[in-house]
């Protein structure tokens, strides 16, 4: 049980965390027992898709191992907000070491517990786009290569946030950042460059590769519900809008993950072993602008010349062709 | 030196708002240096910028921790944050809100009653700018409580800082508030 | 011109008016805003001829900027607190290898615990590593001391750190003068390399060098650096000249003719001294200061020459050399030798507590009855952590420092039941 119980603050109704279903069918979130394992009070920014997208993983990690989680955290906007000293936001055993080693701090601690004998407890290393795909690149690297039994979570909000809104290996092109001005003769983020970290890992083989969004709660929670129970390097990349660097409203931190999901452009897939084992396909395919309209960060594409949105549309089209996710 | 502490949340603009105070100053041929507290919060998050304006060089590098000016942004702040602290006894109070300090249960501060006013800062941005941004209106207000800066400066520091309509209404915004401010001042002395 | 700008944009002006080839970065607070500024310079044009290159760590960022220069490019990078670290091995390699860049280190704390405010911790871990360290006061020397950085980093090949107080510097916002370019082209020629990688005339860069000649190197090195202790007054004079005002140099000491207590400190915290200096003298005390600009080199016989006639030194050091004391005393002591007088450390501003002249002038009175000890903590909060040693004589707890102070702040750490 958590130090402090869940409230729902909006009450009489039941549409509150899908109440109206079948108990089994519920989320986690749905759930007054769940542990709220980053609780609120933290410093977040409003409609952060980051602290819902880590308070979601890991309430499913802890369900799934019966609370025996420990985790570590890169540097970055959930490092930063969830613990303004003397304050904490988490309710789990938590730590943070620097930027770019929460891959290698968390083998070491399951070292640890292996030696310790304590089998049961697992480890999970969080850290951001920028942790994740640039700078703690190598580290995870190396903690996928030895198949170490970590569970990495990438919250992927396509830039360093926390020191204002850089451009990282995640950041998609034609987005603007303080380091991607909207200036020039191609402004934003260049096309061509990036890295796909979900495809990289699955290159490593190991056991388990899922993406997932904060818009697909079941299937989030799914997922890590499925990582737990599997020994070995596993990785989830998870995507959390970010109102302060996309520009969008706060309100529509959810709305423009599942427009990410519907357009192609985030592609929603499992894989083992390097093997894509399942996909979601897109119900109802939407067209990149219904997504890039929601966010100041793509506002110069939409001018006269709206050949980057069709360069966009491209990318989404191609993904639904390589990941199969046209509903049969 | 005549300095100035301006309090508000993330999001508002108070480091924006210390710079085009002391861009003003500037463009009145005086020294001013404008600095942020420094945080690492987010936007909601209670804020502080500072101001300093001088008519020599200024080399001081510590923050304001005794103020001659406070701007308060946003009148939630008012009893979370310890915002009167080091406030000299002659020191102005600008607070963004409808309420009279009365209201705002700040009757018993120890500083000169013509001093310490609170006006409508972000209805009136609403009104000239469309947007609740206080910003403007609260510098204009400054001039007409402190005369330590011309409203004309002010105006030309925001004609700076941004440009086309937003420039111009923002310039609207801080006019009126200088108007409205000065007028309420006379009412208090009259 | 002169403009009310902020730090960060006025240092990217000066950069820019230098004319970089290749900018490498990887944002960390406080850096981030001179690099963005540069950014954008070169996406719009207005730095022309120049590649920007975000790159995915700060090792990357030095090393691009280590290929570059090799390759003859005149190369900038900035960054502070753990993005120096983290690129320490390159920051050697580049002070080894003799290349002359230009790096502006946004002074930040270390961490643990994490702090993203002032102090000197960062470019003191590195101030060894083979580059000259300048040490700005004001906005107006940091931009400075960067167009003088490349004349002297090209003249002697070596790099060079510019450091400026993160926070302190890089975000204020206050009137600088930017120099015209024509007058920058004119006092800093373009990049002619010491050393490039050419097909027409192909060099190894980088070779194994054993017992029988590393000890030159080094020393060769260090040559290097007793040059520019010639060179950094000579570059201060030719600005001087060219843009009207004195920045820069090896050390300026203030008010110290007749001063028994001089007061030596590196960067923006002597304008804060200096007031308080002011203060002092109206009340009759024989107080002056010394600002320290060039750290490495240090310049022994500047800071002798200025110190030896007072009676007592008190250095202010914003970083701390855990289990002895302040780097900056170091150098001071050394240039005193064989001289007998008080000195005092005081080790102030850690992790960007702020250094009042309140604070100061309490401490410099202490000094001035010689009431100090050798090493002092400005603004501790002595209670604190009387009481976690305390809680440590008579209970073992292992774990981290900041964590174990909850308990006097009264806060539980969270656990799960
Ligand atoms: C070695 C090092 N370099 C740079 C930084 C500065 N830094 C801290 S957090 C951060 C950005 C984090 O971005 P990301 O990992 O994407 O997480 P987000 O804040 O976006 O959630 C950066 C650049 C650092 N702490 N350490
Ligand atoms: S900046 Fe973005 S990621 Fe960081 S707290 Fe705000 S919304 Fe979340
Ligand atoms: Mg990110």
């Amino acid at each position: 049980m958590s130090l402090q119980p869940v409230k729902f603050y909006q009450t009489g109704t039941f549409t509150v965390g899908n109440r109206l279903l079948d108990e089994s069918l519920r989320t986690v979130q749905a759930n007054m027992q769940r542990t709220n394992s980053l609780n609120s009070g933290h410093r977040a920014c409003q409609g952060c898709g980051e602290a819902l997208g880590a308070r979601y993983a890991i309430d499913a990690a802890m369900r799934a191992t019966k609370n025996r989680v420990i985790a570590t955290n890169a540097t970055g906007c959930l490092e930063v907000f969830s613990t303004p000293y003397p304050e904490t936001s988490w309710q789990i055993p938590w730590m943070h070491s620097v930027f770019g080693n929460a891959a290698s701090v968390a083998t070491g601690i399951a070292a640890a517990l292996k030696v310790k004998k304590k089998s049961d407890v697992r480890v999970i290393a969080q850290g951001g786009d920028g942790g994740t795909t640039d700078i703690g690149f190598a580290c995870l690297s190396g903690m996928f290569e030895r198949n170490d039994d970590v569970l990495y979570l990438c919250y992927d909000n396509e830039a360093y946030m926390n020191t204002g809104v850089q451009r990282s290996s995640a950041t998609p092109p034609g987005a603007r950042t303080a380091t991607t001005p909207a200036v020039g003769i191609h402004p934003g983020n260049a096309f061509g460059t990036g890295k796909n970290l979900p495809l990289i890992a699955m290159a490593h083989q190991i056991p388990y590769v899922a993406t997932a969004s904060v818009a697909n709660l079941h299937d989030l929670e799914a997922k890590v519900e499925k990582a737990m129970g599997i020994c070995g390097a596993r990785y989830i990349h998870i995507y959390v809008p970010c109102p302060l660097g996309w520009g969008s409203s706060p309100s529509d931190t959810i709305k423009v993950a599942r427009l990410a999901v519907e357009t192609g452009l985030f592609p929603l897939f499992e894989a083992e072993h390097g093997e894509i084992v399942s996909r979601i396909p897109i119900r109802n395919k939407v067209p990149v602008e219904e997504y890039l309209k929601l966010q100041k960060r793509f506002a110069h594409l939409f001018g006269e010349d709206r050949s980057a949105i069709a360069m966009i549309q491209e990318i989404a089209d191609r993904n639904i062709r390589k990941f199969g996710l046209e509903e049969a | 030196m005549f300095q100035v502490r301006i309090h508000g949340r993330g999001g508002q603009g108070v480091v924006t708002g210390a710079e085009m105070l002391a861009l003003a100053a500037f463009l009145e041929g005086r020294y001013s240096q404008a600095f942020p507290s420094f945080g690492s919060e987010r936007m909601g998050a209670p804020v502080v910028a500072f101001c300093r304006i001088s008519d020599q060089e200024i080399r001081l590098r510590e923050p304001v921790t005794m103020p001659d000016a406070l701007l308060i942004q946003d009148p939630t702040l008012l009893h979370q944050v310890d915002l009167f602290s080091g406030l000299s006894k002659s020191g102005f109070i600008l607070i963004n809100s409808g309420k009279s300090p009365d209201e705002l249960g700040l009757s018993g501060l120890p500083y000169p009653e013509d001093h310490l006013l609170a006006f409508p800062a972000t209805e009136i941005a609403l009104k000239h700018i469309g947007r609740p941004l206080p910003n403007s209106s609260l510098l204009g207000g400054f001039c007409a409580l402190t005369g330590e800066i011309g409203i004309d400066s002010l105006k030309e520091a925001i004609g700076r800082r941004f440009s086309g309509k937003t420039a111009k209404d923002n310039m609207a915004a801080a006019e009126a508030s200088f108007t409205i401010v000065g007028e309420s001042m006379h009412a208090a002395t009259d | 011109m002169l403009q009310q700008i902020e730090g960060s944009r006025a240092i990217a002006c000066g950069i820019a008016l230098c004319r970089p080839e290749v900018v490498c970065a990887y944002p960390i607070t406080p850096q981030t805003h001179i690099v963005e500024a540069l950014s954008e310079m070169v996406r719009t044009g207005e730095l022309e001829n120049c590649e920007y290159i975000n790159v995915e760590s700060e090792f990357a960022a030095l090393s691009v900027a280590i290929g570059a220069s090799s390759a003859g490019a005149r190369s900038y990078t900035a960054t502070a607190s753990q993005g120096l670290l983290y690129m320490a091995e390159a920051v050697y390699n580049a002070g080894g290898l003799g290349l002359p860049i230009v790096m502006t280190i946004g002074n930040r704390a270390i961490g643990a615990p994490i702090n993203i405010w002032n102090d000197h911790s960062d470019s003191m871990a590195l101030r060894d590593a083979g580059w000259i360290q300048l040490y700005a006061e004001t906005n107006q020397e940091a931009l400075d001391l960067h167009i003088q950085a490349f004349k002297l980093a090209e003249a002697l090949s070596c790099p060079v750190m510019v450091c400026v107080d993160g926070f302190i510097l890089t975000h204020a916002y206050e009137q600088i003068e930017i120099p015209e370019a024509g007058k920058v082209d004119a006092f800093l020629p373009p990049f002619d390399p010491v050393q490039v990688l050419d097909c027409m005339d192909p060099v190894s860069i980088g070779a194994m060098v054993g017992p029988e000649a590393f000890m030159e190197v080094r020393y060769l090195q260090h040559y290097k650096q007793l040059r520019a202790l010639e060179m950094i007054p000579e570059i201060a004079k030719e600005f001087s000249e060219q843009f009207g005002r004195d920045s820069g140099g090896l050390a300026r000491p203030y008010r110290i003719a007749d001063a028994e207590t001089v007061v030596v400190a590196l960067g923006s915290v002597n304008g804060t001294v200096k007031d308080v200096v002011d203060e002092m003298r109206e009340e009759g005390h024989l107080i002056g200061s010394l600002c320290v600009v060039s750290f490495r080199p240090f310049p022994l016989m500047e800071v002798r020459a200025c110190l030896e006639n007072s009676r007592r030194v008190v250095v202010l050091e914003k970083s701390f050399s855990v289990g002895l004391g302040g780097p900056l005393s170091d150098g001071v002591r050394k240039s005193l030798s064989g001289i007998a007088l008080r000195g005092y450390t005081v080790i102030a501003g850690l992790g960007g507590r702020a250094i009042t002249k309140k604070s100061l002038k309490g401490i410099f009175a202490k000094a001035e009855m010689d009431e100090l000890e050798l090493l002092n903590f400005l603004d501790l909060d002595h209670e604190i952590v009387a009481r976690q040693i305390m809680r440590e004589r008579e209970t073992r707890r292992s774990g981290p420092i900041a964590e174990n102070l909850l308990k006097s702040i009264g806060t539980v750490a969270s656990r799960i039941a």
